[in-house]
């Protein structure tokens, strides 16, 4: 089953049981959303797929008001980029609903954003924003890099009493791949790798350059760990630091800018925490996209991300000295 | 209205003017930290709101709320305990004056954020429509044309308030033409008091009125006199009926007027002695009280006695919180207040 496919089981499975669980956004229904995610749910379920007017502030809004009430709408933002038209409804509301109100609502609402570049859409429609949110306390946010995982963090978010961003990047949408019958839970990172030299951590599309890199980097006699994050918010710590502790050294791997980004984070709580860095050989590699608005031009675009062999040369020259 | 229902809008109002005017009293004397956004003058939109909503009818106030809170029904303790940051608050002292959500009265908190209440309000409406109607026969929007829809009666409604000054945002444009196509339960009620801080109505508002606008989104609109409380009252039941039958949204524009500043700080450098005198002899409280004489319901003697009851209820209101107001949450509770748990349920 491909990724995009694994998110469209994960919505027809909770809508089924829940009928409270309803999915909005602009051409879910009949045109199968812009990335073709949502498909023929509007046939399943002609009740719980809304379609909506060009309006993300009003639909997003609407869907908080709802969320508060104890639906569990979903809604679809057609590319992760005009999340700066839900960011009064999301941070400013849905984040802060729980704890404003002395703990009389709650907003279980999912927020599905297709994200990244690689599809030649130019700097609006390629963003990775994952990065503006993670300060607002009170979101959670979740951005899987297989279809298993996307499949059962997705369900968790919808379940989750709390305002989940559950971020897909486009590039992953044709992966293959089956569901394990195992569910992830959110706020638990995956160890995907074990090695004894170096620990990778990555989330999303860059875990395949996290992947890649680890191969290459065997190639030298070089074995690495690798920690995927999958859930961005809030981080597991745990899992991060005790990983980090285990081979000594860590490079961070994303493709969004690396500004204020989640490696950031990451490399802050590696760093803030004496056990963990005391265990450190080396300093801590942050490897991410350029800080520059995404270009249009393919090659260049591609130039904007890491790749792997740029990244295992980094290491391995950190390594070797 | 028989006479209880009559005495029962003067006592909200009354409620209302002294709950304002003894938090002003209790902000001068430092006793409430941060702000406060009174409503004097505008009892009368308030009142007549809330009186004509049924149990189980929601409003979304706005950041000049204590009047609201009240008529909907909130203890005024537990009001005054939110200002004092107790937790005995509404919201165990997190949100303050502007922030007094009581979900056991139907109010779900004000937005501070200028008009981002009034698309939450369009999601409660959203939440009804689909309880009322059922799954069936709402959002199959893939297929029908809204005109289509069918009229289904409702069983509650949501109220959108909203100020002059909000109704330039966006959002309550994309909220009012997103509750029209789906004909959402929602009353949008703009409580129009002429001023959005310093920004008069006239200079800020491209049309001669907000309710003018409904027409754009294939609602009904009406501008009436929001200092006659026995106006707004009817106003709003004939738009709830309206809204209840299934029709789809409808907006309200009650024409009033703050006669304090806008905040504390407000020097009221925007607006003339003459403009604010004229609107004091119009003070909605006074106008009710001389007509509740005139049609012979009250004496002035029984008005007086109940102005006296209403003042001393809320001085005992007062007094329990400020004896209570040091309880307070701790900065760990404080901590846990960030998420929901699995528990937790709307
Ligand atoms: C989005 C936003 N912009 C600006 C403000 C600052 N502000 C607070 S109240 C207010 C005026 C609002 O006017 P109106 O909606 O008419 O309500 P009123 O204060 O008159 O009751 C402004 C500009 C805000 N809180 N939110």
């Amino acid at each position: 089953m491909t990724f995009r496919e694994a998110i469209r089981k994960a919505l027809s499975d909770e809508m089924s049981i829940d009928p409270n669980v309803v999915l909005i956004g602009e051409d879910v229904g009949v045109y199968g959303g812009c990335f073709k995610v949502t498909g023929d749910l509007y046939k399943e379920h002609p009740n719980q797929v809304i379609d909506t007017p060009v309006s993300e502030e009003g639909f997003t809004g609407m869907a908080v008001g709802a969320a508060m009430m104890g639906m569990r709408p979903v809604i679809e933002i057609m590319y992760a980029d005009f999340f700066t038209l839900i960011f009064d409804p999301i941070v400013n509301h849905a984040a802060k609903t729980h704890f404003m109100s002395g703990g009389q609502f709650c907003c279980p609402i999912t927020v599905r954003l297709p994200e990244g570049s690689g599809t030649g859409h130019g700097a609006q429609h390629t963003q990775s924003p994952e990065a503006l949110f993670q300060n607002s306390a009170g979101l959670k946010m979740v951005a899987p890099s297989c279809p298993s995982d996307a499949y059962h963090l997705l369900r968790a978010a919808i379940r989750d009493n709390n305002p989940v961003l559950f971020f897909e990047h486009k590039m992953l949408y044709d992966m293959e791949g089956d569901i394990k019958d195992e569910a992830l839970p959110l706020g638990k990172a995956k160890i995907l790798k074990k090695g004894r030299d170096i620990t990778i951590v990555s989330y999303s599309r860059a875990v395949q350059t996290a992947l890649e890199t680890a191969r290459l980097l065997e190639e030298k006699g070089i074995f690495a760990t690798i920690v995927d994050l999958c859930t961005l918010k809030p981080l597991d710590r745990t899992t991060i630091l005790e990983e980090v502790r285990n081979t000594g050294r860590v490079a961070i791997i994303q493709d969004p800018n690396g500004v204020g980004g989640i490696g950031a984070q990451v490399c802050s709580e590696i760093c803030s925490d004496p056990k963990t860095f005391d265990s450190l050989k080396s300093p801590v590699i942050q490897i991410g996209g350029k800080c520059t608005p995404v270009p249009f031009s393919k090659e260049l675009e591609k130039s904007t991300i890491p790749n792997a062999r740029d990244c295992a040369e980094r290491i391995t020259s950190t390594i070797k000295g | 209205m028989d006479r209880d229902a009559l005495l029962n809008l003067l006592r909200l109002m009354l409620d209302s003017r002294f709950f304002e005017e003894k938090t002003e009293q209790l902000f001068k004397a430092g006793l409430i930290h941060g702000t406060t956004h009174l409503a004097n003058g505008q009892e009368a939109s308030q009142a007549g709101l809330c009186a004509a909503l049924d149990d189980g009818d929601w409003i979304v106030p706005t950041h000049r709320c204590h009047g609201f809170t009240i008529c909907r029904g909130s203890d005024p303790a537990e009001m005054f305990a939110e200002m004092f940051g107790s937790v005995h608050g509404l919201a165990k002292g997190l949100g303050g004056s502007m922030h007094m959500p009581d979900s056991s009265h139907w109010n779900l908190g004000s937005s501070a954020v200028v008009g981002s209440g009034v698309p939450l309000a369009t999601g409660i409406a959203f939440w009804n429509r689909f309880q009322s109607v059922g799954n069936a026969g709402f959002a199959a929007s893939t297929f029908s044309s809204p005109k289509d829809y069918p009229k289904t009666p409702v069983k509650n409604i949501s109220v959108a308030i909203f100020g002059d000054g909000a109704s330039s945002r966006g959002s309550v444009h994309e909220s009012m033409n997103l509750a029209s196509i789906w004909k959402l339960p929602v009353l949008f009620y703009c409580e129009n008091n002429h001023y959005g801080m310093s920004a008069s109505s006239d200079r800020m508002i491209s049309s001669s009125n907000v309710a003018s606008r409904a027409g754009a989104y294939d609602m009904p609109g009406e501008t009436i006199d929001g200092n006659d409380v026995l106006a707004v009252y009817e106003a709003v039941r004939k738009a709830v009926e309206y809204i209840k039958e299934g029709n789809g949204p409808y907006l309200l524009e009650v024409m009033t007027y703050r006669t304090k500043g806008h905040s504390k700080s407000d020097r009221r450098l925007y607006r003339t002695a003459e403009e604010e005198k004229l609107w004091a002899d119009r003070d909605p409280i006074k106008l009710y009280e001389r007509k509740l004489v005139e049609d012979g319901i009250l004496s002035a003697k029984e008005i007086k006695g109940l102005e006296e009851e209403r003042r001393a209820y809320i001085e005992e209101k007062a007094n329990k919180a400020l004896e209570e107001s040091t309880d307070r949450l701790s900065p760990n509770d404080v901590e846990d207040m960030v998420y929901a748990t699995t528990e937790d349920r709307s």
